[in-house]
């Protein structure tokens, strides 16, 4: 199970470690350095390293590397799914999860930490209960925890913690009842030079933020439940009715949450909300080279592209961009060697373009490889799987509740090839 | 107000500050001091010299500074044992507290205390907390049990509470199940043998229910320990199935990968034709899909699995190829491993797709993913016959673009594909050796002089280009020297008129200005074998090579066996066995999957028909038929038959006369002769030790080698008394199946080394084939046919069996003492029919038809092997 946890900054700086067995001589971490020295882009050190006496498994998040020390055979993957769960947490706890956020709430993260495991077994990892067990730094808290003397440690067990809910306290009270869902789809495709799509899929998921007291059960339908076939639920959703009815079936926990996510594959047609004419090429002398992106809308379903942006990773010789845009603004990084077009909201009247010359690096030859523009974007309103709501009914409690369905749809990994 | 206040110091020390702080009167500076004490603690300072000013502040109703408290205790107790002692008075107070919280705080810290002294008082309270009315309390008692084991095993043992907990795993809280089970598979994989997750199909059933009801961890844990249940039948089987399907759907990806293990484990059970095992099969892509939208280090873990199901049942994703699309912004770990997978997943269906994928990747930045991307546009052509044309061309649009590293990784690559389809693709080596100057990379050199050599007929100016390496024989490396010397050999060979003095040049090279033994030893022969005799040279070094296989990194199947039987853990990262790198496990037990009960063929096996033939102990008909008599291949149905009189009496398993093993000659005076009985379904090996030494011989015991089926002593070798001198002994030792696995050849063959007081000796024996054979060995009636059918010719063997005066009932109640049953029997044409089927303790099934016609003593057998699976198991 689970030995040690160090956190390690970007820069190198371990500046916090936690032991749950016998502790570990933070020396261990000397292998994590030498792969991160190896791996040069902090995203491709290996997330599993071998070590003469234990595992380094690893994950690199908000800038900060969670370091675990394993020593015996445990599944990777319960390890890294808990490290993400501490990330959350932190984010939870504190507002963002960085390293000034974690130095400064110190006490409460070893205490978060000890709350969640024990002897490397997960323990408590549910936001509701740790919250019951830890309350969150708030200023007027620590304010009335001065003055009073209290402390921000709950002196009872959770109630939820043993109930086949674990996920929810009892007791919950709110003098207005609201239940919002976000169905938020993230389009991942690559397009090919003609503007095809290669491989285009849609990930999504349904945010739930409920506010409803007591114990209420909810039913959420939808119009065209047949759209899912690959789906992961929150533990609450009960999956017989699901696979029986198509319906979300559960006992929310309360607040914030996950409910469900799901995969629209490849083999389904995606519709694709933009298209892209590009060209970017090289001369073969003098050292320059040509940029022209047009951006375009397709299939958006009537709705606006919003927050559209271009990304171009550029080769490395690529010293600076002279361009023009029609529309918003561009920026490019000499030493990232990223070239951001940011875009706004299209029209599709007047299509945005941007155009230039590109100067390389004098004598040097021609860039080998082909720079590749990643897309983002965000239509409000619209879920481009067609993915729609049917209705939410509450049982178990008396009141009315406020609902709400938001639908959104972003860009996740698009990117269109040159 | 934020934490980082506790960092700051004041100049007259930090430590004496503290120390002051903490023995205040007032409750919350005593609070506060603890919480920078933690502070500093946790950015690895030594704040250990407060130990005791801070155990004076544990007795406390204040929970905060209690768990502060005891946070550090856990740090710094074992630098400190003296002084922790002093805490233990207020943890077995705490044990008994009201607040269920704290005695589980209590319990909880006390095993996190790493100090012997203070594990002897952690006994009685841990006791009453395993059975406390409070499951949140039982349920961290269990982890305890963990963590005490862990210090001292022996107590953990001593005081029985293993037994408690494994009680635990029928409790009314699936919680505490969770842990129980967790617990349970911690402190088992220190003890690999002992029997602690004793899985029967009452706790199965327990922890099915548990299952959908604790925490994703606990889900995690069950279903690991789920995988190493093995079912007893195919319905058992198919309802573990069911029942843990939805967990696929979960959002925990572990949780899902988990499930996945299970599921790949059990179906190995089902019989194909069920509707169910198509169904199932279908359910499995989704959710593997899934998983690669997860967080980068999660896909990672994610291919490498995937990597094992797609080899062990490419059906699964076979539709799935497009998201294992590379995209640019992927960590290059998860660009690689998608890469692998593509390739394996390539087919003739979707190898136009594929290619023009490498083809992009050819162009990316990276350059080792870039040199793997052109590697693997070859192996596709190697794969896909169909798509070799186009992969060459593709390789030749990659050369074109003359980039350095790109250009040698195609030209080792197409020096395969010319392996694979030799004088096929030959027009391409012109523009090969064009580029001829720009290869720098070893690999790439010694791929371009191996094709100059092999195809030296067609290339006029060969001598050139090979003249021209040679200039700088010595600085090349031993790789590229080794192929120059026999490239020049083959062109001396092919054309030796023009190239004398070349090849005497390259000889003497080799031979006498070389240190390279290796180098020195190849120039040696080729010289003598020149030399001497020409044409046997040509013969030789021309000679038709092989075809190269079409995958060559597959994982053998043995291993891939057990890899997916460890599906989620750190064994399919890396994809070694666990025995292979976890530290501390000593004598791992390996893991196999489940026999199927109606079985597929594997073509792949190491079984052929003859030697089946042969194990069996039954010479086929072309063999000379001492040899299947012969006592040392041990008794096989020849011999079965040959025991008793023909009375229509079952007689139990036969048994060989015991024959002689190991000389007193070559043993220093000990004589051992034996043979081997099954006797009620346990196998025996009966020895004859006899001392023909002058002096007594004591200390007798016996190991085996690893062999075919795992055969090792279940126990050890009873020799109670002395052996004097020209005294025999009997002693029968019992044998299991559960010892390494390793083909032997030929198959039945066992080597045995025994010691005693003098020394150890080491000889060899086989046993009979039918010792394997299992007492539920009866088929399936309804399928018997269907399988029948079903066996390709190919995996047929035939003999007779000669001089048998009995009729078919007899034979086949004999045999069925044997475990050889019959399951159905006809007469056509005055020949009865009787078809038969064995299982071996392996699983595997081997059906077989005796025709006997009335009156004639032989028989004719045919047995067409059918195997489940892959019959070794190896390291």
């Amino acid at each position: 199970m689970i030995h040690s946890l160090f956190l390690i900054s970007n820069a190198g700086d371990l500046f916090l470690e936690k032991h749950w067995k016998s502790v570990i001589s933070r020396s261990v971490c000397d292998y994590f350095f030498e792969a991160r020295e190896k791996a040069v882009e902090p995203d491709n050190v290996p997330p599993v390293i071998r070590t003469p006496h234990h595992y380094l498994i690893n994950i690199y998040r908000e800038k900060i590397f969670f370091v675990s020390v394993i020593q015996t055979e445990v599944p990777p993957l319960f390890v890294i799914e808990f490290l993400h769960r501490v990330a959350e947490t932190f984010q939870d706890y504190f507002g963002e999860c960085s390293e000034t956020t974690i130095k400064d709430n110190v006490v409460i993260v070893y205490e978060l930490l000890e709350e969640m495991l024990d002897n490397g077994f997960p323990l408590a990892t549910e936001s509701n209960i740790l919250k019951e067990l830890i309350r969150p730094p708030t200023i007027l808290r620590s304010m009335v925890n001065t003055i009073t003397g209290s402390s921000n440690v709950g002196e009872t067990l959770p109630t939820g913690q043993l109930s086949t809910i674990p996920w929810r306290r009892a007791g919950v009270k709110y003098t207005s009842n609201e239940a919002y869902f976000d169905v938020v789809e993230e389009i991942d495709a690559i397009l090919d030079k003609s503007g095809t799509a290669v491989f285009a899929e849609i990930q999504g998921v349904i945010d739930a933020c409920v506010k409803l007291s007591g114990m209420p059960d909810l039913t959420l339908s939808f119009m065209n439940p047949r759209l899912l076939d690959d789906v992961s639920f929150h533990p609450c959703v009960r999956y017989k009715r699901w696979e029986s009815e198509r319906v979300i079936s559960f006992i929310p926990p309360d607040g914030n949450f996950q409910l469900m996510s799901y995969h629209i594959s490849a083999q389904n047609l995606v519709a694709i909300p933009v298209y892209v004419k590009q060209n970017i090429s090289f001369f073969e002398t003098g050292s320059s080279g040509r940029l022209d992106i047009t951006v375009g809308p397709k299939q958006t379903m009537g709705k606006t592209l919003e927050c559209l942006v271009v990304t171009v990773h550029m080769p490395k010789v690529v010293l600076s961009a002279n361009l023009s845009a029609t529309q918003g603004t561009y920026n490019y990084d000499p030493v990232t060697k990223i070239l951001v077009w940011d875009i706004g909201k299209l029209n599709p009247q007047k299509l945005p373009n941007l155009k230039g010359s590109l100067s390389l690096q004098s004598g040097a030859p021609k860039p080998e490889e082909n720079p590749s523009l990643n897309i983002d974007l965000k239509i409000q309103q619209l879920a481009i799987s067609g993915l729609k709501v049917n209705r939410l009914d509450v049982y178990g409690e008396k009141y009315k509740p406020f609902k709400g369905v938001k639908y959104v749809t972003k860009a996740g990994k698009f990117q269109v090839r040159t | 107000m934020t934490d980082s206040k506790y960092f700051t110091t004041t100049k007259k020390g930090e430590i004496f500050e503290l120390k002051a702080e903490l023995n205040s009167d007032k409750k919350e500076k005593k609070k506060e001091a603890v919480k920078k004490v933690i502070a500093s603690m946790t950015v690895g300072k030594d704040v250990s010299a407060l130990f005791p000013d801070v155990v004076n502040c544990m007795q406390t109703d204040n929970l905060e500074l209690k768990k502060l408290v005891y946070l550090y205790l856990m740090n710094y107790a074992k630098s400190q044992p003296d002084m922790a002692i002093m805490a233990v008075n207020t943890f077995v107070k705490d044990c008994e507290d009201p607040n269920p919280l704290i005695r589980a705080l209590a319990v909880r810290t006390m095993g996190c205390i790493r100090v012997d002294k203070i594990t002897e008082y952690l006994c009685e309270p841990l006791r009453k907390c395993l059975k406390d009315e409070d499951p949140y309390v039982r349920k961290t008692a269990a982890v305890c049990v963990a963590k005490l084991h862990d210090i001292n095993a022996q107590l953990v043992e001593d005081q029985g509470f293993l037994d408690t907990l494994k009680d635990l795993i029928s409790d009314s809280n699936p919680m505490v199940v969770a842990n129980a089970v967790a617990a349970l598979s911690e402190i088992a994989e220190s003890h690999p043998n002992s029997n602690l997750l004793d899985l029967n199909p009452q706790t199965i059933n327990k922890l099915l229910t548990a299952l959908n009801e604790c925490t994703e961890w606990g889900q995690i844990f069950i279903l690991d320990c789920l995988a190493n249940y093995m079912p007893c039948d195919d319905r058992e089987s198919q309802s573990i199935c069911e029942r843990v399907t939805p967990r696929l759907s979960h959002a925990n990806s572990a949780v899902v990968l988990s499930a996945v293990k299970v599921l790949m484990k059990f179906m190995e059970m089902l019989p194909k034709d069920l509707d169910y095992y198509g169904t199932l099969l279908k359910k499995l892509a989704p959710p593997l899909v899934t998983l690669l939208s997860a967080e980068a280090e999660l896909q990672y873990v994610a291919l490498r699995n995937i990597n094992l199901i797609v080899q062990k049942r490419p059906e699964i994703l076979k539709h799935e190829m497009k998201v294992f699309f590379v995209k640019y912004n992927d960590p290059i770990y998860v660009k690689l491993e998608k890469l692998d997978i593509m390739i394996r997943l390539a087919s003739q269906a979707n190898i136009a797709q594929v290619l023009a994928e490498l083809k992009e990747y050819a162009t990316e930045v990276d350059v080792d993913f870039v040199r793997k991307a052109v590697r693997a546009i070859g192996r596709c052509a190697i794969k896909v016959e169909q798509s070799a044309e186009r992969c060459v061309s593709t390789l030749l649009d990659l050369i074109q673009t003359k980039v350095n590293y790109v250009v040698q990784e195609a030209i080792v690559v197409i020096k395969d594909i010319f392996r694979k389809y030799p004088n096929k693709y030959e027009s391409v080596i012109a523009t090969l050796c064009e580029n001829l100057d720009s290869l720098d990379e070893p690999e790439a050199r010694a791929a371009m002089i191996w094709i100059v050599g092999e195809y030296a007929e067609r290339i006029d100016n060969a001598d050139e280009l090979l003249e021209s390496f040679l200039e700088g024989f010595h600085d090349e490396s031993a790789q590229v020297q080794l192929q120059l010397l026999t490239a020049i050999v083959k062109l001396f060979l092919k054309k030796p008129t023009e190239t004398q003095e070349l090849v005497q040049q390259v000889l003497s090279l080799a031979t006498q200005d070389s240190d390279n033994p290796d180098l020195r030893d190849r120039g040696y022969i080729y010289w003598r074998l020149l030399s001497t005799d020409p044409v046997a040279a040509k013969e030789v070094v021309l000679a038709e090579k092989p075809l190269i296989s079409e995958e060559t990194d597959l994982i053998e199947p043995t291993l891939l066996e057990e890899l997916i039987c460890h599906i989620g853990t750190l064994a399919s990262v890396y994809h070694k066995p666990p025995s292979a790198f976890v530290e501390g496990s000593r004598g791992v037990q390996h893991k196999r999957l489940p026999a199927r009960a109606v079985i597929t063929l594997v073509k792949r096996t190491g079984l052929s028909g003859s030697n089946m033939g042969a194990g069996l102990g039954v010479a086929p008909a072309a063999m000379p038929a001492s040899l299947g008599g012969a006592p040392a291949v041990g008794g096989g149905l020849g011999d079965l038959f040959d025991l008793g009189g023909g009375v229509g009496m079952p007689t139990g398993s036969y048994v060989a006369p015991k024959t002689v093993w190991l000389l007193a000659i070559k043993a220093k005076g000990l004589e051992i002769s034996g043979t081997f009985a099954r006797r009620g379904g346990i196998i025996q090996m009966d020895l004859s030790l006899t001392n023909k030494a002058m002096s007594v011989m004591t200390d007798f015991a016996v190991q085996f080698n690893r062999n075919s089926f795992g055969l090792a002593p279940a126990g050890p070798m009873q020799v109670l008394t002395p052996l004097s001198p020209n005294q025999t002994i009997d002693v029968s030792l019992p044998l299991s199946m559960s010892g390494p696995v390793m083909k032997m050849e030929p198959l039945n063959n066992l080597q045995v080394a025994v010691k005693n007081n003098i020394d150890v000796f080491y000889f060899s024996c086989q046993y009979p084939l039918s010792l394997l054979f299992v007492e539920d060995g009866r088929f399936y009636r309804q399928v018997f046919l269907a399988t029948w059918k079903d066996i390709p010719n190919d995996s047929e063997a035939q003999f007779q069996i000669k001089d048998i005066h009995l009729n078919s009932d007899v034979a086949s109640n004999k045999l069925q003492g044997s475990n050889i049953f019959t399951i159905a029997k006809r007469t056509v044409e005055g020949q009865d029919m009787l078809y038969q089927s064995i299982k071996l303790t392996n699983g595997i099934w081997v059906l077989a038809e005796m025709r006997i016609q009335t009156g004639n003593p032989n028989y004719t057998c045919t047995v067409p092997r059918i195997v489940y699976a892959s019959l070794l198991h190896s390291q």
